[in-house]
């Protein structure tokens, strides 16, 4: 028995059956389950996007909340919304691929490390007044240490203070870069500054080497170091002028200087 | 194994001797997956599942697993299995899916899986081999919900997520241990257990692989 089982022949005729077996159900299994998966993607991405907007809690029903939430396709180069896309379809991936859609990036002004970016993107308005929203929900995305994170950004309706944070994609190391996940370290973005003064065009938010001082800075993830400037430099990219500047600055300029000054007072409140 | 019964291949491997503390397999495993119980509980179904299914599949073929090859083919059926396993949460516990992320692609390295294929379901039939996978799976499992246990209730104050111990965070009295959290504290909790089994089961206790010289007197150099 051992001596014909060891014959080349019978050797090859189990391996090659064996591999047919398993790349069958293997597949099955795949292709089966593909379409429920996509629906948990998307479940999950949405959910991300309540979360980030502070909507989110345990148990409630994602779509219908969702349905709340409008999303508009803003042209990234003049601010504008578009009608030229579905918001629902939309695909950023191929958008950027796409030359009539998306342009590459190169050198200096690379600094997410994208090489192609679109020219339009999704963006979520929360509140019942699209025109004059209560937060912007963006999505960024940009190199980590091990590679590409893809996540929301929350900013208040004025265009400047930071709501929250989500990465709903990314392959950071568990327990020291994939800490952009912990609700604590997301809790810190809450009130953040994004510009440092009315007329700047440059973000002034980065994350900081140990402990963030101000109002523009975050403290840093120890151990994280790279996956902490991946997020400056995503962030630095998403809200300058290549990426939302110009759709921030709208609603910038609408920003009077009493709730400025209310924004502060919460930050420090909440910094005590 | 010659007088292996269904009832002693199932039993066995819970306490007398068990895949982790006895055998201290799987235990790279049983560090990360243990910080809460709702996730040890999913991955010791998977382990059951895969554990029971590659026992039973590599039983059926063994007769015609060609030596040279055996543990190769067994690691396919495991593989594909461990793949079928993941599709699944994918698509029906996609949280915990997110939560297990790499660990359960690593139950193809877990040696429990590949140490019963080899050991036992190469030279018992279909039925027994299976149920030796499930055994296995429960005695491993039995081990990661107790550690899972320990770790939960007392690194966040909770049992499958209810709130047991009202943590200071939220404004109670309990201070969780964060060590608890982390994967260190694993190596404590199994090894104070594999502790207390064999103080209970002293014939447990390995014999001393090398014998320790007493000191020697230095000698003078030549």
């Amino acid at each position: 028995m051992a001596q014909s089982n060891n014959s080349i022949k019978k050797i090859l005729t189990v391996a090659f059956a064996l591999c047919i077996v398993c790349s069958v159900i293997v597949s099955t299994a795949a292709v089966a389950l593909r379409p429920m998966q996509l629906l948990n993607e998307e479940l999950d991405r949405k959910t991300n996007v309540l979360r980030v907007a502070g909507l989110y809690e345990r148990g409630i029903d994602v779509e219908a909340a969702f349905a709340e939430i409008t999303s508009r396709v803003v042209d990234m180069r003049t601010g504008e919304y578009t009608d030229q896309f579905d918001p629902d379809t939309f695909d950023h991936f191929q958008a950027a691929r796409d030359p009539a859609t998306g342009r590459v990036l190169s050198g200096e002004r690379d600094i997410a490390g994208l090489s192609r970016v679109e020219n339009y993107a999704t963006v979520y308005l929360v509140g019942d007044d699209p025109d004059n929203p209560e937060q912007l929900i963006l999505p960024i995305r940009g190199q980590g240490l091990w590679g590409l994170m893809r996540g929301y950004l929350a900013i208040e309706g004025d265009g400047n203070t930071i709501v929250g944070i989500t990465y709903y994609e990314h392959s950071e190391t568990p327990g020291l870069g994939a800490e952009v996940n912990n609700p604590r370290w997301q809790a810190q973005w809450e009130g953040k500054q994004i510009f440092s003064d009315e007329e700047s065009v440059t973000p002034a938010i980065r994350v900081a080497r140990g402990a963030g001082t101000g109002e523009h800075q975050v403290d840093g993830l120890s151990g994280a170091t790279l996956t902490a400037n991946g997020v400056t430099n995503m962030l630095q990219f998403w809200l300058s002028p290549e990426g939302f500047g110009e759709y921030l600055a709208k609603f910038r300029a609408g920003i009077d200087q009493d709730e400025a000054q209310e924004a502060d007072v919460e930050f420090e409140a909440e910094g005590a | 194994m010659a007088d292996a019964t269904p009832k002693s291949v199932l039993t066995a491997p819970l306490t007398k001797n068990n895949p982790i503390a006895l055998q201290v397999l799987g235990i790279c495993s049983a560090l990360a997956v243990t910080t809460s119980m709702s996730v040890s509980l999913v991955m010791t179904l998977a382990v059951i599942f895969v554990c029971a299914f590659s026992n039973l599949f590599v039983s059926l073929i063994r007769h015609h697993i060609p030596s040279a090859i055996r543990i190769i083919v067994q690691m396919t059926i495991i593989a594909s299995l461990v793949i079928v396993v993941d599709q699944v949460l994918k698509a029906f516990a996609y949280e915990m899916s997110k939560q297990l992320s790499v660990f359960v692609g690593l139950i193809i390295t877990n040696c429990i899986i590949m140490g019963r294929a080899e050991g036992f379901a190469m030279q018992n039939s279909p039925k027994l081999s299976f149920i030796d996978g499930v055994g296995n799976g429960l005695g491993y499992g039995l081990v990661l919900m107790f550690v899972g246990f320990v770790r939960e209730l007392f690194g966040s104050g909770s049992i499958f997520g209810f709130t047991v111990l009202h943590p200071v965070q939220d404004g109670g009295w309990y201070v969780p241990n964060g060590l608890l959290l982390l994967p260190p504290s694993a190596f404590f909790i199994i090894g104070l257990m594999i502790w207390i089994i064999r103080e209970a089961h002293p014939e447990q206790v390995e014999e001393n692989e090398f014998k320790m010289k007493h000191n020697t007197e230095p000698k003078e150099a030549v």
